[in-house]
């Protein structure tokens, strides 16, 4: 089997994004009135236990994010032909997740289908609840489920702190050899919480995270962990999948967001006069227009565009790709206003603080005092500002789902599971497990993100230091 | 105060005639009449002469900004610009695609969705002051950080998410009250109770954080080390002193969203049913009415800046310095 690698545009911004990310992080290593300030978010229990939530969902949206396409077994060999299903490493790794699809819905770790049909048993035909396809397909009996799913939880929980027990070992062993302490000492030192960074939290949430995750292993190879859609779909497979939806939203708006937002704001602020009036003028335009209207028009533009031109994408994937990257830029253009008026008036501040005049007086460019007096001063400002949209973005994907201008209906997003799963609540018995499937996701990955731009923003907004 | 209230006011026409170039820009020059017809036809039934007709019927047939075929001022008035989008000035939005006035329309849904947003709006902020004072009286305790952990909590949970709760657990399985729809005059409290109820809470989490950061930043100043230092119970102080000079920020920022009331919420009003501008709004955008959704983004622009006025007029009567500038 060949593959042929598929890079979408998200794809390669969001590694342009990591690229970016590791290079600043190189940089801030080396000075250390930069480094100070993460080295407090660091002894903060809180943010360095959702920093570890937050590393899995990285983690799991960087695998989704490398795409490729099959080649087609029985395609000749001088003329390759690749399946248009675009595929990724993340879904290679789940393996059958995917591909074991049943007809319709069913319940969490149930064996059965949702919904009643007619059967053959003993030569009858009876109308009951089927068996299904692959989820406890192999137990013989049903009153063989509920053992089955203790023995594996059991197994799942064992494994994991196994697993979180050889981590804890190896932390020690590089925290104590770092050190150069014993490692009774350092056990002594992890006991009292006096190692200087939450050593507690870490390794609590680590194991935590190891057990969860061992869990859903041994119980996903037999059962639906979290039932099967409309169409079968195993409902874990979807939420996993909509990580990387959420994550894009998230961090490429942002991307869009801070050229806009730093150059326009600190212009505005450093040279005054019609500059200033002309950015203000702009986004208090901008502003003024409700941004779910504002984005709903650009939407519906977009989709103009896409169906207008069909031939400028080759498989649906890049389709859909196309729209949730348009939808970024989109909520970008509507949301670098506030952090823009944010950074003008802090540059108003400090164009009249001595320094700034001093470099003026000495005939310092104004693109060196930019760069070199005004930016590093406001830097504080834009990270507490990417960090805190974070969530934001995510909650509003759902919303804008909703409203029908969000992503693709065919990407997976929690956005587009609510939307589906709200319709079949009317049902009885109810069909609650894709919305609180969606939710409990989404509500993760925005509370880990939110206790984390809480750490960052008490470490480095020097307003709120002492006080909490 | 009256100049400057005047000097505000003048400020506001250049942005109204931005939002309006850019709505045009958006809905006429980028996407094109032809398209909006296409869009509306459907794949299926788009002829050149079919898309002639839909323009016709919509009024879309003029060209963009100057008609040479007409005669005298008719040169600039026979157009789309002026007829759909100069026309908003006079608050005429014309009809929507299902032939009904827009302007009848607005006027009729304000209504409801006025008295679902006023009481989510005074209601909330009373619920969350309340919350923030009680936080910070009992400031650097557990029952703070406790209540700190409960505001990011109850933030990082989707707005949906409370909605479907609420509509679950009130009104299906436990029947209080009805699950949607809405009923004229008095008769509809009943279903405004919930959609209110799901307002407030869903906005104590980050309302309630962020005016106890505002009480915390007052609780530092010098007046508050006086009043102690004078004898005050800490009550005395927090409720009298902190809450009052707490409120001007409080107040002043949230005058900017009174006006926007009107509009409603997009997201409650669609799931409870609520034939407000909120639903109207959404309904819009889904049938990709592009009419309707012009007159809203317009009257939402109008409406934000008649806010920021109203705002600059309470922080200088607040504040009398600002009016000197």
């Amino acid at each position: 089997m060949t593959y042929l690698p598929v890079v979408l545009w998200t794809d390669a911004l969001v590694f342009v994004l990591l690229a970016a990310g590791a290079v600043l992080a190189w940089a801030i290593r080396r000075q250390e009135h930069l480094r100070a300030p993460w080295r407090s978010v660091a002894q903060r229990p809180m943010a360095m236990g959702a920093a570890l939530v937050l590393g899995v969902f990285v983690v799991i949206g960087l695998l989704d994010s490398l795409h490729y396409r099959e080649r087609l077994p029985d395609s000749a060999p001088g003329n390759p032909q690749y399946s248009v299903e675009v595929l990724s490493v993340f879904d290679a790794l789940l393996g059958a997740l995917r591909t074991q699809k049943e007809k319709t819905y069913s319940a969490p770790l149930a064996m059965q289908l949702y919904a009643k049909e007619f059967i053959e048993r003993d030569g009858e035909r009876v109308r009951d609840y089927p068996r299904l396809q692959y989820g406890g397909a192999h137990l013989a009996h049903p009153d063989e489920r509920l053992p089955d799913i203790a023995r594996r939880v059991l197994r799942g929980v064992v494994e994991g702190l196994a697993a979180g027990l050889i981590a804890f070992g190896l932390v020690a062993a590089w925290d104590a050899r770092r050190r150069r302490v014993a490692l009774a000492a350092w056990l002594a030192g992890w006991r009292h919480g006096t190692l200087g960074w939450p050593a507690r939290t870490v390794v609590v949430v680590l194991a935590l995270l190891a057990v969860l995750g061992a869990t859903l292993v041994q119980l996903a190879a037999g059962y639906h962990v979290l039932g099967t859609d409309k169409v079968g779909q195993d409902v874990l497979y979807i939420s996993l999948k909509s990580i990387r939806t959420g994550l894009v939203i998230g961090t490429l708006t942002t991307l869009v967001t801070l050229p806009l937002a730093i150059g326009l704001g600190i212009a505005a602020g450093y040279f005054r006069g019609w500059v200033d009036d002309v950015i203000q003028y702009v986004y208090t335009v901008l502003n003024s227009i409700p941004g779910v209207l504002l984005i709903a028009a650009a939407v519906l533009i977009v989709q103009v565009y896409i169906e207008s031109n069909p031939e400028l994408f080759d498989t649906a994937a890049a389709r859909a790709d196309i729209r949730l990257l348009a939808l970024c830029l989109i909520m970008g253009v509507t949301s670098w206003t506030g952090l823009a008026r944010l950074l003008r008036g802090e540059t108003l501040k400090l164009r009249t603080l001595d320094y700034v005049e001093a470099a003026r007086a000495f005939g310092v460019s104004h693109a060196r005092i930019l760069g070199r007096h005004i930016f590093p001063n406001v830097f504080h400002l834009v990270l507490i500002a990417i960090v805190l949209d974070f969530s934001g973005l995510v909650l509003a994907e759902a919303v804008l789902s909703y409203v029908g201008v969000g992503v693709d209906p065919s990407m997976y997003s929690w956005g587009n599971m609510i939307n589906g799963a709200r319709l079949e609540l009317a049902r009885e018995p109810i069909v609650w497990w894709q919305l609180v499937a969606a939710f409990v996701f989404m509500f993760t990955l925005v509370l880990a993100a939110n206790l984390f731009a809480d750490g960052v923003r008490d470490a480095f907004d020097p307003r709120q230091q002492g006080r909490r | 105060m009256h100049a400057y209230i005047l000097r505000r006011l003048l400020y506001a026409i250049p942005i109204l005639i931005g939002v309006n170039l850019l709505t045009f820009t958006l809905f006429f020059v980028v996407n094109t009449p032809d398209d909006m017809a296409r869009l509306q036809l459907g794949a299926k039934h788009v002829t050149p002469e079919a898309i002639e007709r839909w323009k016709t019927e919509h009024g879309y047939d003029r060209p963009l900004l100057l008609n040479r075929d007409a005669a005298g001022m008719a040169q600039l008035t026979d157009t789309i610009f002026f007829r759909h989008s100069a026309a908003m000035f006079a608050f005429e939005f014309g009809k929507g695609d299902d032939g009904r006035d827009i302007g009848t329309e607005i006027r009729t849904r304000m209504g409801p969705s006025l008295a679902i947003a006023l009481p989510v709006f005074v209601i909330g902020l009373l619920v969350n002051i309340s919350f923030a004072l009680l936080m910070v009286f009992f400031r650097a305790s557990y029952l703070d950080v406790g209540g700190v952990v409960l505001c990011v909590v109850l933030m990082s949970i989707s707005g949906l998410f409370y909605i479907i709760a609420g509509q679950y657990f009130i009104a299906k399985l436990w029947n209080l009250l009805p699950i949607s729809g809405f009923a004229d005059g008095i008769a509809a409290w009943k279903f405004i109770v919930l959609p209110v109820l799901v307002g407030v809470v869903s906005g104590i989490g980050s309302g309630a954080r962020w005016y106890r950061t505002i009480f915390l930043e007052e609780i530092g100043k010098d007046y508050v080390r006086t009043a102690r230092a004078k004898g005050l119970p800490e009550a005395r102080v927090l409720f009298h002193h902190v809450l009052k000079n707490g409120m001007i920020p409080i107040l002043t920022g949230a005058v900017v969203v009174l006006p926007l009331l009107f509009m409603g919420s997009l997201i409650t009003e669609s799931f409870f049913g609520i034939p407000g501008l909120g639903s109207y709004t959404i309904d819009a955008i889904q049938a990709q009415d592009f009419a309707v959704v012009r007159a809203m983004v317009f009257l939402g622009a109008f409406l934000y800046i008649v806010g920021l006025i109203l705002t600059d007029i309470s922080y200088s009567w607040v504040d009398p310095r600002v009016r000197l500038q």
